[in-house]
């Protein structure tokens, strides 16, 4: 197998797209740093220049002035077709060659590099395993004989063949079911613990950008940038009543959402009674079972089923504070 | 004898023929290797050519028009022209030029050609979906690559759809190439058009019906081999 590689850091620096003959530049003068390995969620309205500037990334457009660099070396300086087979690309309508089975298509970028036949075949195996499509089944089918969460992904598989340091994810999921949605999102985070991948990930939803951004990006109208933060962070502070508008005024349960029962602290359990949940559940959904039943407290349970301590509202809106 | 038409006598007519009635087997067997096997293998010879030569002008003309638009017009246009001209005004028209010769029926057949296999290489290359292009792009295919990998391939239905039309209208065209050289299947037809021999215009015309017959089965095969994912049909 070929070395594993690092993941990098993307820097936007003053990054600005200006389309001739439009008043306002798409994108416009754009400074934030993704750390890397991390997932960073470009979200804002419609109009708000977040595909445009993460295709300022592997110069699917080009920058007008300043700069983004991927390993502090300017994207300006990379040869186009060198850069983009160096990047993972996925968008929301996958894409996937119609021509070609399952296998061939995650083989694409390896193919272009020039990988063995072996070299190839194992690592197609090895990513179609990855997102969970057995390898025998799959490989030799077409992209009209499987399901559209399936081709999604096929779609990151193709992605994440050449083991690129960085990937773009342009609206991966808004095309899928709910909760074939959900499904993809976790199972990205799951990849993403794998892989540890630098990724740009667009969408307009901000529920999406906080459960899978380690770090979300709101652009507004005019491509500029409203704020960039952890989402915890954003929810609890948002920059101004632009930001606080487009997080919602739910920002408090969603906040909520973020936290397990498990990764807080909770009062001595002391034979309290009431509504009881797994140390997994959220506090958002605790909160939710506490108001359904009427109760002020809700009583953990740990994985060996015995009660590990009691939350109360209190303690909830406390955590908020 | 009858004081009916002159038939071709080659010592032996069998009454079947010597009374020109519909159809005569016998005639047709003891023609076979001298008249009709020959005409055939000429025709097919003259379908192929033509084709061949008007697949290699029109689709260079049809990835030239992919990659810069503006060659679209000129070529659909003088395609298109040609493609109007009746096929015996246009022999007239060739025969001051290349004379009564084999060249005048092949530039007149592949010109017939042009306009059908040009739209569908066109049509073809362009039917690749807009996702698929930008996945090409965002992966790193240069142009060519998109191209060869990607455009050509998802165009061989359409292209081998121009071929089958192109092919079985040249083999039928083909036969009014006798105006000008005796090849082909209109060889016989001609000939016994001057006599009304009833058997040798029935045997020349079915032949030239079965060899467009065949000649299209063979690209419907040779596409289904071609792109087994267009017949790869969703499994339930």
């Amino acid at each position: 197998m070929r070395e594993r590689r690092t993941a990098v850091e993307i820097v936007f620096d003053g990054a600005t797209k200006q389309y001739p003959g439009r008043p306002t530049p798409a994108v416009d003068d754009l400074s934030f740093t993704i750390p890397a390995g991390e997932i960073c969620c470009l979200v804002g309205p419609s109009g708000g220049g977040k595909t445009t500037a993460m295709k300022l990334v592997n110069r699917l457009v080009e920058l007008t002035s300043g700069d983004v660099r991927i390993d502090g070396r300017s994207v300006r300086e990379l040869d186009e077709t060198e850069l983009r087979r160096g990047i993972g690309y996925v968008i929301q309508q996958v894409g996937l060659f119609p021509h070609m089975t399952v296998a061939e298509n995650v083989a694409t970028v390896p193919r272009l590099l020039g990988w063995s036949r072996s070299e190839i075949r194992s690592r197609v195996d090895e990513l179609l395993d990855l997102v969970e499509l057995p390898a025998v089944d799959y490989r030799d089918r077409y992209a009209s004989q499987i399901s559209g969460g399936e081709r999604q992904r096929v779609g990151l598989a193709r992605a994440l063949a050449a083991d690129p340091p960085v990937m773009l994810m342009d609206e991966p999921f808004g095309a899928l079911d709910p909760i074939t949605r959900t499904r993809l999102q976790k199972e990205l985070l799951r990849i993403q613990g794998e892989v540890r991948k630098t990724i740009v990930f667009v969408t307009h939803d901000i529920d999406e950008a906080i459960l899978v951004g380690d770090r979300v990006a709101i652009l507004r109208e005019g491509g500029r940038l409203a704020q960039v933060d952890t989402p915890e962070r954003i929810l609890a502070r948002p920059a101004d009543d632009f930001v606080a508008e487009f997080v919602g005024k739910d920002r408090g349960l969603k906040r909520l959402s973020l936290t397990t029962l498990g990764e807080i602290e909770l009062d001595a359990p002391n034979g309290a009674v009431g509504p009881s949940a797994g140390a997994e559940t959220t506090l958002r959904d605790a909160l939710s079972l506490m108001l359904s039943e009427g109760s002020r407290s809700l009583v953990v349970i740990g994985a060996d089923e015995q009660p590990r301590g009691v939350l109360t509202l209190d303690r909830l809106s406390e955590l908020l504070r | 004898m009858t004081d009916g038409p002159v038939i071709p006598d080659f010592g032996k007519a069998s009454s079947c023929v010597a009374e020109n009635r519909l159809f005569c087997p016998d005639w047709v067997r003891d023609n076979w290797g001298s008249v009709l096997q020959p005409a055939v293998v000429q025709h097919v010879k003259l379908t192929v050519i033509a084709v061949a030569v008007g697949f290699v002008i029109a689709f260079a003309a049809a990835l030239l028009a992919h990659r810069h638009g503006r060659f679209e017009r000129p070529f659909s246009v003088f395609s298109a022209l040609v493609y109007t001209i009746p096929g015996i005004a246009l022999f007239q028209l060739l025969v001051p030029f290349t004379g009564l010769s084999i060249l005048t029926v092949e530039v007149a057949l592949v010109g017939y050609t042009l306009l059908i296999i040009f739209r569908n290489v066109l049509e073809g290359l362009r039917s690749a979906p807009p996702e698929v292009l930008e996945a090409a792009r965002g992966m790193g295919l240069t142009r060519r690559q998109t191209l060869l990998r990607v455009e050509l391939p998802l165009a061989l239905p359409a292209i081998v759809a121009g071929l089958r039309v192109a092919t079985v209208s040249t083999i039928a065209l083909a036969t009014i190439a006798a105006f000008v050289v005796p090849e082909g299947l209109g060889r016989p037809i001609f000939a016994a058009l001057r006599d009304y021999f009833k058997t040798e215009i029935i045997a020349a015309g079915v032949l030239a019906i079965l060899l467009a017959i065949a000649a299209d089965v063979l690209l419907v095969l040779a596409q289904r081999a071609l792109t087994p994912w267009a017949s790869a049909r969703r499994l339930a």
